[in-house]
């Protein structure tokens, strides 16, 4: 798998009506089915969203993600995706359509890590155990073991400004874990970083995908980082915001940025991804 | 396919004793080594300075430039050949401020002024407190009272000290209304824009936190709108000792004791410029001092623990 031939052929492979349903090319052909099917963890339906008199933002979008699932949602700008994450944040509501996500809410992860800079990363992530309602003296012990599964328990009393960017991100990481909610939301997280910090968050988050066993639902343009990272991965159109095709992976265990499998399903999405922005040109 | 393992071959070679015997595979070992490295190299350690050298490095340059001005002042009035009733010598303005010290005039002066500044301070504190949050939690408010706060910061205290002196009679009551309105503007309008410039982020991930009205407020609103409050507190300790000079400067006699104000009135009417200077010197002071004593320092520690450098960066 992934050899030069694979990629090649993804890339003359006569282009599928959109919305069909299909396995990269060289992923083994068929469709990664899970061995029961899993409950859904956020289903939306039909969403429209437009602010105001302006133009439509998100144009019948319907997607469905499964419980414990690492779905990507990758697109060109404007193809809403932050606001289709907002929407599933709670931080908006959709002008139709609906949204259902899990009765105890989702937790969120931003491009810029957002640490409060005068607490300590310890302190940040003790506040979000502490608005959640967990117990003073729990607080410390819980975030420090929160600190540790991202590797950062040196750094616990250190503030945001003596961490690194990827610091940061990794501490906002363990804060969006003490929210303790079913579904993690991230919006283009690694986005600022630097290439090799972003490679090593892939891993770390990974790792933590697997461990907490979270729904996660990651926003990003970078198509490489989505094949690196996704389960599925979901395109949207842009302007207005709908889903155009996904793809699943069969094998998720094992990549890396460079591995050949990711950078053929990298291929295959960006020649998408550029049909997708050229139909835009007129 | 990548490796799921690392090969052995890539392990250093290490005696077996020095291997940790961790539960976690070789693959997590290695990830969390290579998070480390970047740790280390991404970040540097902050520089300490030994608390002397820092307090010399703070103190210095200003004491240094007030010698060159004392030295200037100095050399105008011998070069120049100035006369005593056109500027005093540095000597004559010391020896008269010490004159005045030895006297007990002095002492109690500075006592009367800087009691009455305190008390109004503190209740422009509280009032100039209570007003900003109105101003910034409460919209209708802040349409209809900001601009006539923000008017007000125009006004010169002085300008009060007439009406007040109707209102109060020559007693502290008069002071304590000039230093209040003075100091009330400055910091409830410091405090207001702290609050407009608390970064949007920060107000979102409250809210993705699940912060109600008044979490959001206590836990991520006021302390990030501090060093704003702070600013507003500092300027607001700057009119209100403008304001009790102006009222002591304006309104003598009554139940007013001599403050530091009335004592430079009295070397006005009594043409002892060595004296009228030496009070202006010892007002400055006063005001320095309690900025860079009590103000500060704060001010300092709050800005620094948050990654900010006070006064350009070091």
């Amino acid at each position: 798998m992934g050899t030069p031939s694979a990629e090649a052929a993804s890339a003359s492979a006569p282009a599928p009506a959109a919305g069909v349903r299909l396995a990269p090319s060289f992923d083994g052909g068929a469709p990664a089915r899970r061995v029961s099917p899993a409950p859904v963890a956020i289903r939306v339906e039909h969403v429209a969203q437009r602010y105001g008199d302006g133009p439509l933002v998100l144009d019948d979008v319907s997607l469905e993600v499964a419980r414990g699932e690492f779905l990507c949602l990758l697109g060109a700008s404007g193809c809403g995706k932050s606001t289709l994450l907002g929407l599933l944040a709670g931080l908006d509501a959709p002008t139709s359509g609906t949204v259902a996500i899990p009765a105890e809410g989702a937790a969120a992860m931003f491009q810029e890590s957002a640490l409060l800079p005068w607490l300590s990363a310890r302190r940040n992530v003790e506040l979000a155990l502490k608005l959640r309602g967990v117990g003073r003296a729990e607080r410390r012990t819980r975030a420090l073991e929160l600190l540790d599964l991202v590797n950062l328990a040196d750094a616990a009393e250190r503030r945001p400004h003596e961490l690194s960017g990827g610091m940061r991100q990794r501490v906002a990481l363990a804060r969006a874990l003490a929210q303790d909610r079913p579904v993690l939301l991230m919006d283009e997280p690694f986005a600022a970083l630097d290439a090799i910090t972003r490679d090593v968050l892939h891993d770390e988050l990974e790792r933590v995908w697997r461990a907490t066993g979270r729904t996660i639902v990651f926003v990003t343009h970078n198509v490489r980082e989505a094949a690196r990272l996704g389960e599925r991965v979901v395109l949207l159109g842009s302007r207005p915001g709908r889903v155009v095709r996904e793809w699943r992976v069969a094998r998720t265990h094992g990549r890396r940025i460079e591995s050949p499998e990711v950078g053929a399903l990298a291929t295959e999405i960006t020649e998408h991804l550029r049909r997708e922005i050229r139909r835009n040109a007129a | 396919m990548p490796p799921e393992t690392v090969p052995p071959a890539a392990v250093p070679a290490e005696p077996l004793s020095r291997v940790p015997l961790s539960p976690e595979p070789p693959l997590v070992d290695d990830h969390r080594r290579l998070e480390a490295g970047l740790d280390r190299l991404q970040t540097r350690a902050p520089a300490r300075r030994s608390p002397l050298r820092r307090a010399l490095a703070t103190a210095l340059p200003p004491v240094v430039f007030v010698v060159l001005l004392v030295v200037a002042w100095q050399a105008a009035v011998v070069l120049l050949d100035l006369s005593p009733d056109v500027l005093p010598s540095p000597a004559a303005v010391a020896g008269a401020v010490g004159a005045a010290w030895a006297s007990g005039t002095l002492p109690a002066a500075v006592a009367t002024s800087v009691g009455r500044a305190f008390v109004g301070y503190a209740l422009a504190l509280v009032v100039g407190t209570a007003l900003g949050l109105l101003l910034a939690e409460v919209r209708p408010i802040r349409r209809a009272v900001g601009p006539v706060v923000s008017g007000l910061m125009v006004l010169p205290s002085v300008a009060w000290v007439p009406a007040a002196t109707l209102w109060f009679g020559l007693s502290d009551a008069l002071v304590t209304f000039v230093v209040l309105m003075g100091g009330v503007p400055s910091i409830a309008l410091g405090l207001v824009a702290g609050v407009d410039q608390v970064p949007p982020q920060l107000r979102r991930v409250g809210r993705v936190l699940g912060a109600g009205r008044f979490r959001q407020s206590v836990d991520i609103v006021f302390p990030a709108a501090l060093p704003g409050y702070l600013a507003g507190i500092s300027q607001g300790w700057a009119f209100s000792w403008r304001g009790v000079l102006a009222a002591e400067i304006i309104a003598v006699g009554g139940s007013l004791g001599t403050g530091v104000g009335a004592l430079l009135q009295q070397s006005r009417e009594a043409t002892d410029l060595a004296g009228v200077l030496g009070a202006i010197l010892v007002i400055l002071a006063i005001g320095i001092a309690v900025e860079l004593a009590l103000l500060a320092p704060v001010q300092r520690r709050v800005l620094r623990g948050r990654g900010l450098a006070p006064g350009g960066a070091s």
